[in-house]
């Protein structure tokens, strides 16, 4: 078979059309003119500006610890939760595993509704903890597919010749299953932090009054007008994405 | 045995408390909230009412279900007319290209949606990019005025959209047998016809999950509509926001999220029937 060209073409327009407001926004973060529209010369002051800015470092902050225990919990629910609907097949346990799934499966505005409306009824503070409470249901659909799938496809020969070979059911746990086990928890965790790191819909339904996340930040920044410090926090972040994931296939590289 | 049965207990108590607890209770009462009044200063009269359901009929709300759903079926058709070959194409390419082209998608994936929506302001905005070019090509004499407008909207829900698609497609197109193709173009069939009667209908199952991943969350992504639309488009996302912050009105902010989520369920229900057994949650 011969190989076509257009079809080489068309994926890089396309790809060229999306990176073009990415480059735009690294190209004018280093624009000495607020308007956005001049080019006032080359400067690094709106990332002056950044790194002084007291509230986004605050706010990236509490978005870390917020990602972060997010992921936690959600490891520790959703891996056991996979563990022991995957040694226990039962309808009920199917109904919970739906049920723990639907939070991204519904439109995140129906999330942060759904947890204002009962948050506000327990009378629960708003903050830290309820934004944690709300990425943690979130994050766990994430890890929980991923460990399931996982453990669908692992032989339990591999189990049952530990046990058989006089191994405690905690030393199998920590010596075969979580081995096999641990790529998916770490590929749900990414897909999760990033999930949480950027989420604005449900955090702007239960963040209080005094604590901001990053996202959250920017969306307010935005709505008030266009600040070319926003442009020069949009290069770091992406400066800092690339950077991780081209670690990330680094070290995939180097395993394959 | 007893013992691994106890085991087992402890395993699931977790999922199962929290599950109940924040997903689907907090569920439950939103259901039950929609059938109660507002209250006259704060919070919620527990009298049972059906006014919550009655006012999303009146014409202003039921416009903007009516749009919204509008907007996202719009956004879904582009986004599956562009998508598509991209991931099928994607899809043929060798493995260095695949991993390359990966990367490519992933960057801007991982990256805030806020923060990429942000660069579609430069474009848009009045005398900004777009305006540069057209008018230094002598195509427009004005500025378009593209910011804040519809069209703007549906370049922000494409954008957000688009790698959902290109995902999902992908990830059957790769799967795809090119023998298959190979031996209906040995029985004669025409490049068209092979790939319409083979690739497409084995490529089916992803078009249809990147259609639900694009339809769904484009129902609630209120923010895109709100950045690059100023206030002029008015999403059902819009109004749950407004009610449950400015207006007060939980009751009807909660009506208005239960049929937006019959509406999801719906969908779901559509996708699993016709594509059978596959599931959404493999190819998040």
């Amino acid at each position: 078979m011969k190989t076509k060209k257009w079809p080489f073409v068309y994926v890089g327009v396309i790809t060229a059309i999306t990176y073009i407001p990415i480059l735009l926004t690294v190209v004018y973060s280093f624009n000495e003119s607020k308007i956005s529209s001049v080019w006032g010369g080359f400067s690094l002051k709106w990332y002056v500006e950044l790194f002084r800015d007291r509230d986004i470092g605050e706010a990236l902050a509490n978005s870390l610890i917020l990602a972060v225990s997010s992921c936690i919990l959600a490891v520790v629910i959703g891996t056991t939760g996979a563990l022991g609907m995957h040694r226990k097949k039962s309808r009920i346990n199917d109904g919970v595993a739906y049920l723990s799934m639907l939070p991204i499966m519904i439109p995140e505005i129906i999330l942060g509704m759904v947890f204002l409306s009962v948050f506000s009824f327990m009378g629960l503070p708003f903050g830290m903890v309820t934004l944690v409470i709300a990425h943690t249901t979130f994050c766990i659909p994430y890890i929980y597919s991923m460990v399931k799938a996982r453990l669908a496809g692992m032989d339990p020969a591999l189990e049952e010749a530990a046990l058989d070979l006089g191994a405690s059911p905690v030393r199998v746990f920590f010596d075969v299953t979580l081995p096999l086990i641990l790529p998916a928890i770490l590929s749900g965790c990414v897909l999760a932090f990033a999930m949480s790191f950027d989420d604005v819909v449900i955090s702007i339904f239960v963040t209080g009054p005094t604590v901001n996340t990053l996202p959250v930040k920017i969306y307010t920044k935005m709505k008030t007008g266009v600040t070319p410090e926003i442009n020069a926090l949009a290069t770091v972040m992406l400066a800092a994405t690339i950077f991780i994931l081209f670690v990330a296939h680094l070290l995939g590289r180097r395993k394959s | 045995m007893n013992k691994k049965k106890d085991n087992h207990w402890m395993l699931l108590a977790p999922i199962y408390l929290f599950t109940i607890l924040f997903v689907a209770l907090p569920i439950l009462y939103m259901f039950l909230l929609s059938f109660l009044s507002r209250a006259q200063v704060w919070g919620v009269d527990f009298t049972f009412t059906l006014d919550n359901y009655k006012k999303i009929l009146e014409p202003l709300y039921l416009d903007t279900f009516v749009q919204s759903l509008k907007l996202a079926l719009v956004s879904t058709v582009l986004v599956a007319l562009i998508g598509y070959p991209y991931g099928f194409f994607m899809a043929r390419m060798n493995d260095r290209w695949k991993k390359r082209m990966m990367l490519l998608i992933m960057i801007p994936f991982w990256t805030s949606g806020l923060i990429r929506l942000y660069g579609w302001i430069i474009v848009f905005r009045s005398n900004g990019v777009l305006d540069k070019i057209l008018q230094g090509m002598g195509l427009t004499e004005e500025p378009l005025k593209l910011l804040y407008s519809y069209p703007a909207v549906v370049v922000g829900m494409i954008y957000v959209l688009l790698p959902f698609m290109i995902l999902s497609v992908y990830s059957s197109a790769e799967k795809l047998d090119d023998t298959l193709v190979e031996a209906a173009r040995d029985l004669g069939a025409s490049p068209f016809k092979a790939f319409w009667t083979v690739s497409f209908k084995l490529t089916l199952p992803g078009l249809l999950s990147g259609v639900v991943l694009s339809f769904i969350p484009s129902m609630g992504l209120f923010f895109i509509a709100d950045i690059l639309g100023g206030n002029k488009i008015v999403l059902v996302g819009s109004v749950i926001q407004e009610q449950v912050t400015k207006g007060r009105n939980q009751p009807f902010a909660a009506a208005l999220s239960a049929v937006l989520m019959i509406l999801t369920s719906l969908m779901i229900r559509l996708y699993r029937k016709i594509t059978g057994t596959a599931k959404l949650e493999n190819i998040v």
